[in-house]
């Protein structure tokens, strides 16, 4: 057992279990067995070792991989039939239909590799995408020893916890194991463990402590933690390495990775730039404040009247269409103050999100918001002398308007809405048959559209009527 | 045609067998009766189904390449195969039919309206036999398969009091003579009659008989008592039984949050004051962040601030792990925040939760417990 305990830690009562279960070879064991835990809480890496340091005929599926049962089936068999070395019936490939011919095949198979006197292992990984599957796969495979009449004993590994599982009609219940998450000092050992060899291992747990104690309220998983150590390491051994301080300098040393970790948090953590865009960062030295991220809204260019019809857009859906008046016209008079306040938090717009609105709610905003800010000799909509509607089809306009001329204007309008569109900061909502035109959805967030509101000099919190 | 109704299904299936292999002893019934066994599980069409009571019957070599036009054709086919030589009659067949409610859907019930079709019409000698654990059974059968089953069944019901529990429990554990350690055995049934008669044993087994008279369940918790045998401890001691039992009733949701980070944890805390203020109605994730804003502002010190798409991924993560559902199949209109979206946990569950959860800042724990005055 000694290199199984070294190779598998904070696992030692798991695996104990787990060997008690399976016996000696031909022994019969449970016909099914779930193991469930968290991500990376090492329920793959613990059946994997253990399979292969004990010899346990074995088969390992992902059902992410093998997301249809013939092809999980097919896999399975295809496994089966490689277990004891022998090139020419690896290179054979078995085709399988139907759970029935499954049975069968797996008779022969096993017989045929010699393992039919002791316990076949079939290890089902990610074992939740088998429910979206055919349906008699599940209830199959929890009484895959009763329908083989043979010594076999399927394994599923999931995140998801088993009264999920369960068909509604019933089903052979397996054996329900749980695999507790790793504590903080379980982190701990495990990350400390995979030390570079050019520094000590006080160093390195020193370092490990630094991390966890930023991101632990955060995210509790090893993989990701893994990740973020193995990233930021050569961040961390830079005063050591240009000799501004020893490996002992605590203080130093948390006080130049500590800021990184926090930036880290917000970048590579969340994936919005690559680990690789993120470790030419720490060599160029650069200051950390020009990182372009992935996501579409980090870094968007867009020209003056986009601005404008992004902030009316954003304003005519957070705005509901009754205050359109006090916000947007010069003389709106008195207007009633009780029927205007909000009633209720929950009906905050920004808690329910964007609301759809026509085209020309748009245009009307955007007229009364453009009007004061644009110099005359640039004031395309001093012609408008009335609303007009465009059709849903770009390429006809419809004009109850007499001034035609202008009608380049409004094409080159709607070439700037699509724009938003296709860049996804605003939806079109509705299906294209409808009869009253184009409705439209602002998506993109507060800060976002502050930000541009900024570059244009337009307070645009003075016109949301949640801020009130 | 019979069929069998059990809620533990192996013991159907080995009463089933211990019947036919006692038929099977009288001569006249092995060499002449042929037996089909058929799983709802394996064969999940009729054609598989058909294919298989070829293979079963050895009639391969006789339906060759044959088309048939109905099922109904080739079935008669197959039995008409079984003729024997000068007797008129055909070889009897037992249809033994497993998972019996599967095949009631199967597209138009075709095998069972021709399996009974078979055995009321008198043309071969055929018995249907089917094991199910359902007890609406009939009212899944079609209107004239129905009328062409004899409607006798036989129920199998787990109907023993608590006593007898206690006896199969000893039986189960108890070694037999035949075990090849006599020392061995006579010390270890001792100590299985101490169990039997220890007062906190017997507590663990009434509340697992109260709870499910299952006898599945009852090997479960014998399994996990066993797995604690080592060679420097063969015997079970009370201990072992009432840990088995701990593990068999822990909730399993409650150990998933056991592992969530305390991020987390304080989204679950403001999906509970949501669920408080609103009654259960469904919230998105922007609600839930500004309920989280809100702690972080007036009440916390030791959870930080952290950014919107931080808390977005924690959100996700617990979507992922199925402790948040959304209601409805987002339409690609929907920005991420906005979708609505439900909790399956009660408050009980996570109050409990936090009872267990390591390290948990006392803030935090302070607003899980606080209600309404919040606003």
């Amino acid at each position: 057992m000694f290199p199984l305990e070294n190779a598998v830690l904070c696992r030692e009562s798991q695996v104990s279990t787990l060997m008690a279960l399976f016996g000696e070879r031909h022994h019969f064991s449970f016909p099914s067995i779930f193991i469930y835990g968290h991500t990376a809480s090492g329920k793959t890496y613990v059946m994997k070792t253990l399979m292969k340091t004990s010899e346990l005929p074995h088969v390992i599926v992902n059902c992410v991989e093998c997301f249809t049962s013939r092809i999980l089936l097919e896999h399975i068999l295809n496994q089966l039939n490689c277990l004891t070395p022998s090139k020419d019936e690896c290179t054979s490939h078995i085709a399988c239909d139907s759970f029935n011919d499954f049975v069968r095949l797996f008779k022969k198979v096993t017989q045929d590799q010699g393992v039919d006197d002791q316990t076949v292992y079939i290890v089902l990984d990610k074992a939740e995408y088998l429910r979206e599957m055919e349906a008699n796969l599940l209830p199959a495979f929890l009484r895959l020893q009763e329908l083989t009449n043979r010594n076999v004993t399927v394994i599923f590994l999931s995140q998801i916890v088993w009264e999920k599982f369960r068909p509604n009609t019933g089903c052979f219940e397996p054996f329900i194991m749980y695999f507790p998450d790793y504590s903080i000092g379980h982190l701990q050992k495990i990350l400390s463990h995979d030390h570079p060899p050019e520094y000590s291992a006080d160093f390195y747990a020193a370092y490990i402590n630094i991390l966890l104690g930023v991101f632990y309220t955060v995210c509790r998983d090893l993989k990701e933690l893994r990740h973020l150590a193995a990233l930021n390491f050569s961040k961390y051994c830079e005063p050591v390495v240009k000799g501004e301080a020893n490996e002992r300098d605590t203080r130093k040393l948390w006080r130049n990775i500590e800021p990184h970790l926090k930036k880290a948090m917000h970048t590579v953590y969340l994936r919005e730039i690559s680990s690789s865009q993120w470790e030419k960062l720490q060599q160029d030295d650069t200051e950390m404040g020009q990182l372009k991220g992935l996501s579409a809204h980090a870094h968007v260019e867009l020209p003056y009247y986009s601005k404008f019809i992004l902030i009316a857009a954003y304003l005519a859906s957070y705005n509901p269409t009754r205050t359109d008046k006090r916000f947007f016209l010069k003389h709106h008079g008195k207007i009633k103050k009780a029927s205007f306040m909000k009633k209720h938090e929950k009906t905050s717009n920004h808690l329910l999100g964007p609301k759809p609105f026509p085209l020309d709610r748009l245009l009307a905003i955007l007229y009364s918001i453009v009007d004061s800010r644009v110099a005359p000799t640039a004031n395309i909509f001093s012609q408008i002398n009335w609303i007009i509607y465009i059709s849903t089809n770009s390429t006809s306009l419809c004009l109850t308007l007499h001034s035609i001329s202008n009608s380049c204007h409004f094409h080159i309008l709607f070439i700037f809405i699509t724009s938003l569109v296709t860049l996804q900061l605003l939806t079109l909502v509705g299906h294209d048959d409808q009869l009253d035109g184009p409705k439209y959805k602002c998506t993109v967030s507060l800060d976002f559209v502050r930000a541009i509101a900024r570059t244009v000099n337009f307070d645009i919190i003075k016109y949301l009527y949640d801020f009130l | 045609m019979i069929s069998w109704f059990c809620s533990f299904h192996l013991a159907s299936v080995h009463i089933l067998n211990q019947a036919l292999e006692e038929l099977m002893e009288i001569k006249q019934v092995r060499e002449n009766v042929l037996q089909v066994h058929l799983n709802g599980l394996l064969q999940t069409n009729d054609k598989i189904a058909l294919k298989e009571i070829t293979k079963q019957l050895c009639l391969e070599n006789v339906v060759g390449d044959k088309i048939f036009g109905t099922f109904a054709e080739n079935l008669s086919f197959l039995l008409e195969a079984l003729k024997k030589g000068d007797r008129t009659t055909s070889c009897p067949v037992i249809f033994i039919l497993d998972e019996f409610d599967l095949f009631a859907h199967h597209k138009n019930q075709t095998l069972l309206y021709n399996l009974f079709d078979i055995s009321q019409s008198a043309q071969t000698p055929v018995a249907v036999i089917g094991l199910t654990c359902r007890l609406d059974i009939l009212e899944l059968l079609e209107k004239r398969v129905k009328s062409r089953f004899s409607h006798r069944q036989i129920h199998l019901m787990n109907s023993f009091s608590f006593s007898q529990y206690l006896k199969i429990f000893k039986e189960q554990l108890t070694l037999p003579e035949a075990f090849p350690d006599k020392h061995f055995t006579e010390k270890w049934n001792e100590t299985v009659q101490g169990l039997s008669e220890d007062k906190n044993v017997k507590d663990v087994l009434l509340k697992h008989f109260h709870a499910s008279k299952d006898l599945r369940s009852l090997h479960m918790l014998l399994m996990l008592a066993l797995s604690h045998i080592t060679s420097s401890r063969p015997f079970i001691i009370p201990t072992d039984l009432i840990e088995a039992n701990h593990l068999c009733s822990m909730d399993s949701k409650a150990n998933i949050v056991h592992g969530l980070s305390v991020l987390e944890i304080c989204l679950l805390i403001a999906m509970k004051h949501l669920n408080d203020i609103y009654q259960d109605e469904p919230f998105n994730f922007q609600m839930v962040y500004n309920e989280f804003q809100k702690f972080i502002q007036r009440k916390a010190h030791s959870v930080y601030n952290f950014e919107k798409p931080v808390v977005m991924k924690a959100f996700e993560h617990l979507q992922q792990l199925e402790l948040v559902k959304v209601m409805e199949r987002t339409s690609v209109n929907t920005q991420r925040e906005y979708q609505l979206v439900k909790l399956l946990l009660d408050n009980n569950q996570i109050m409990d939760a936090l009872q267990k959860y390591p390290n948990c800042p006392t803030d935090v724990r302070q607003w899980a417990a606080s209600s309404l005055s919040w606003l």
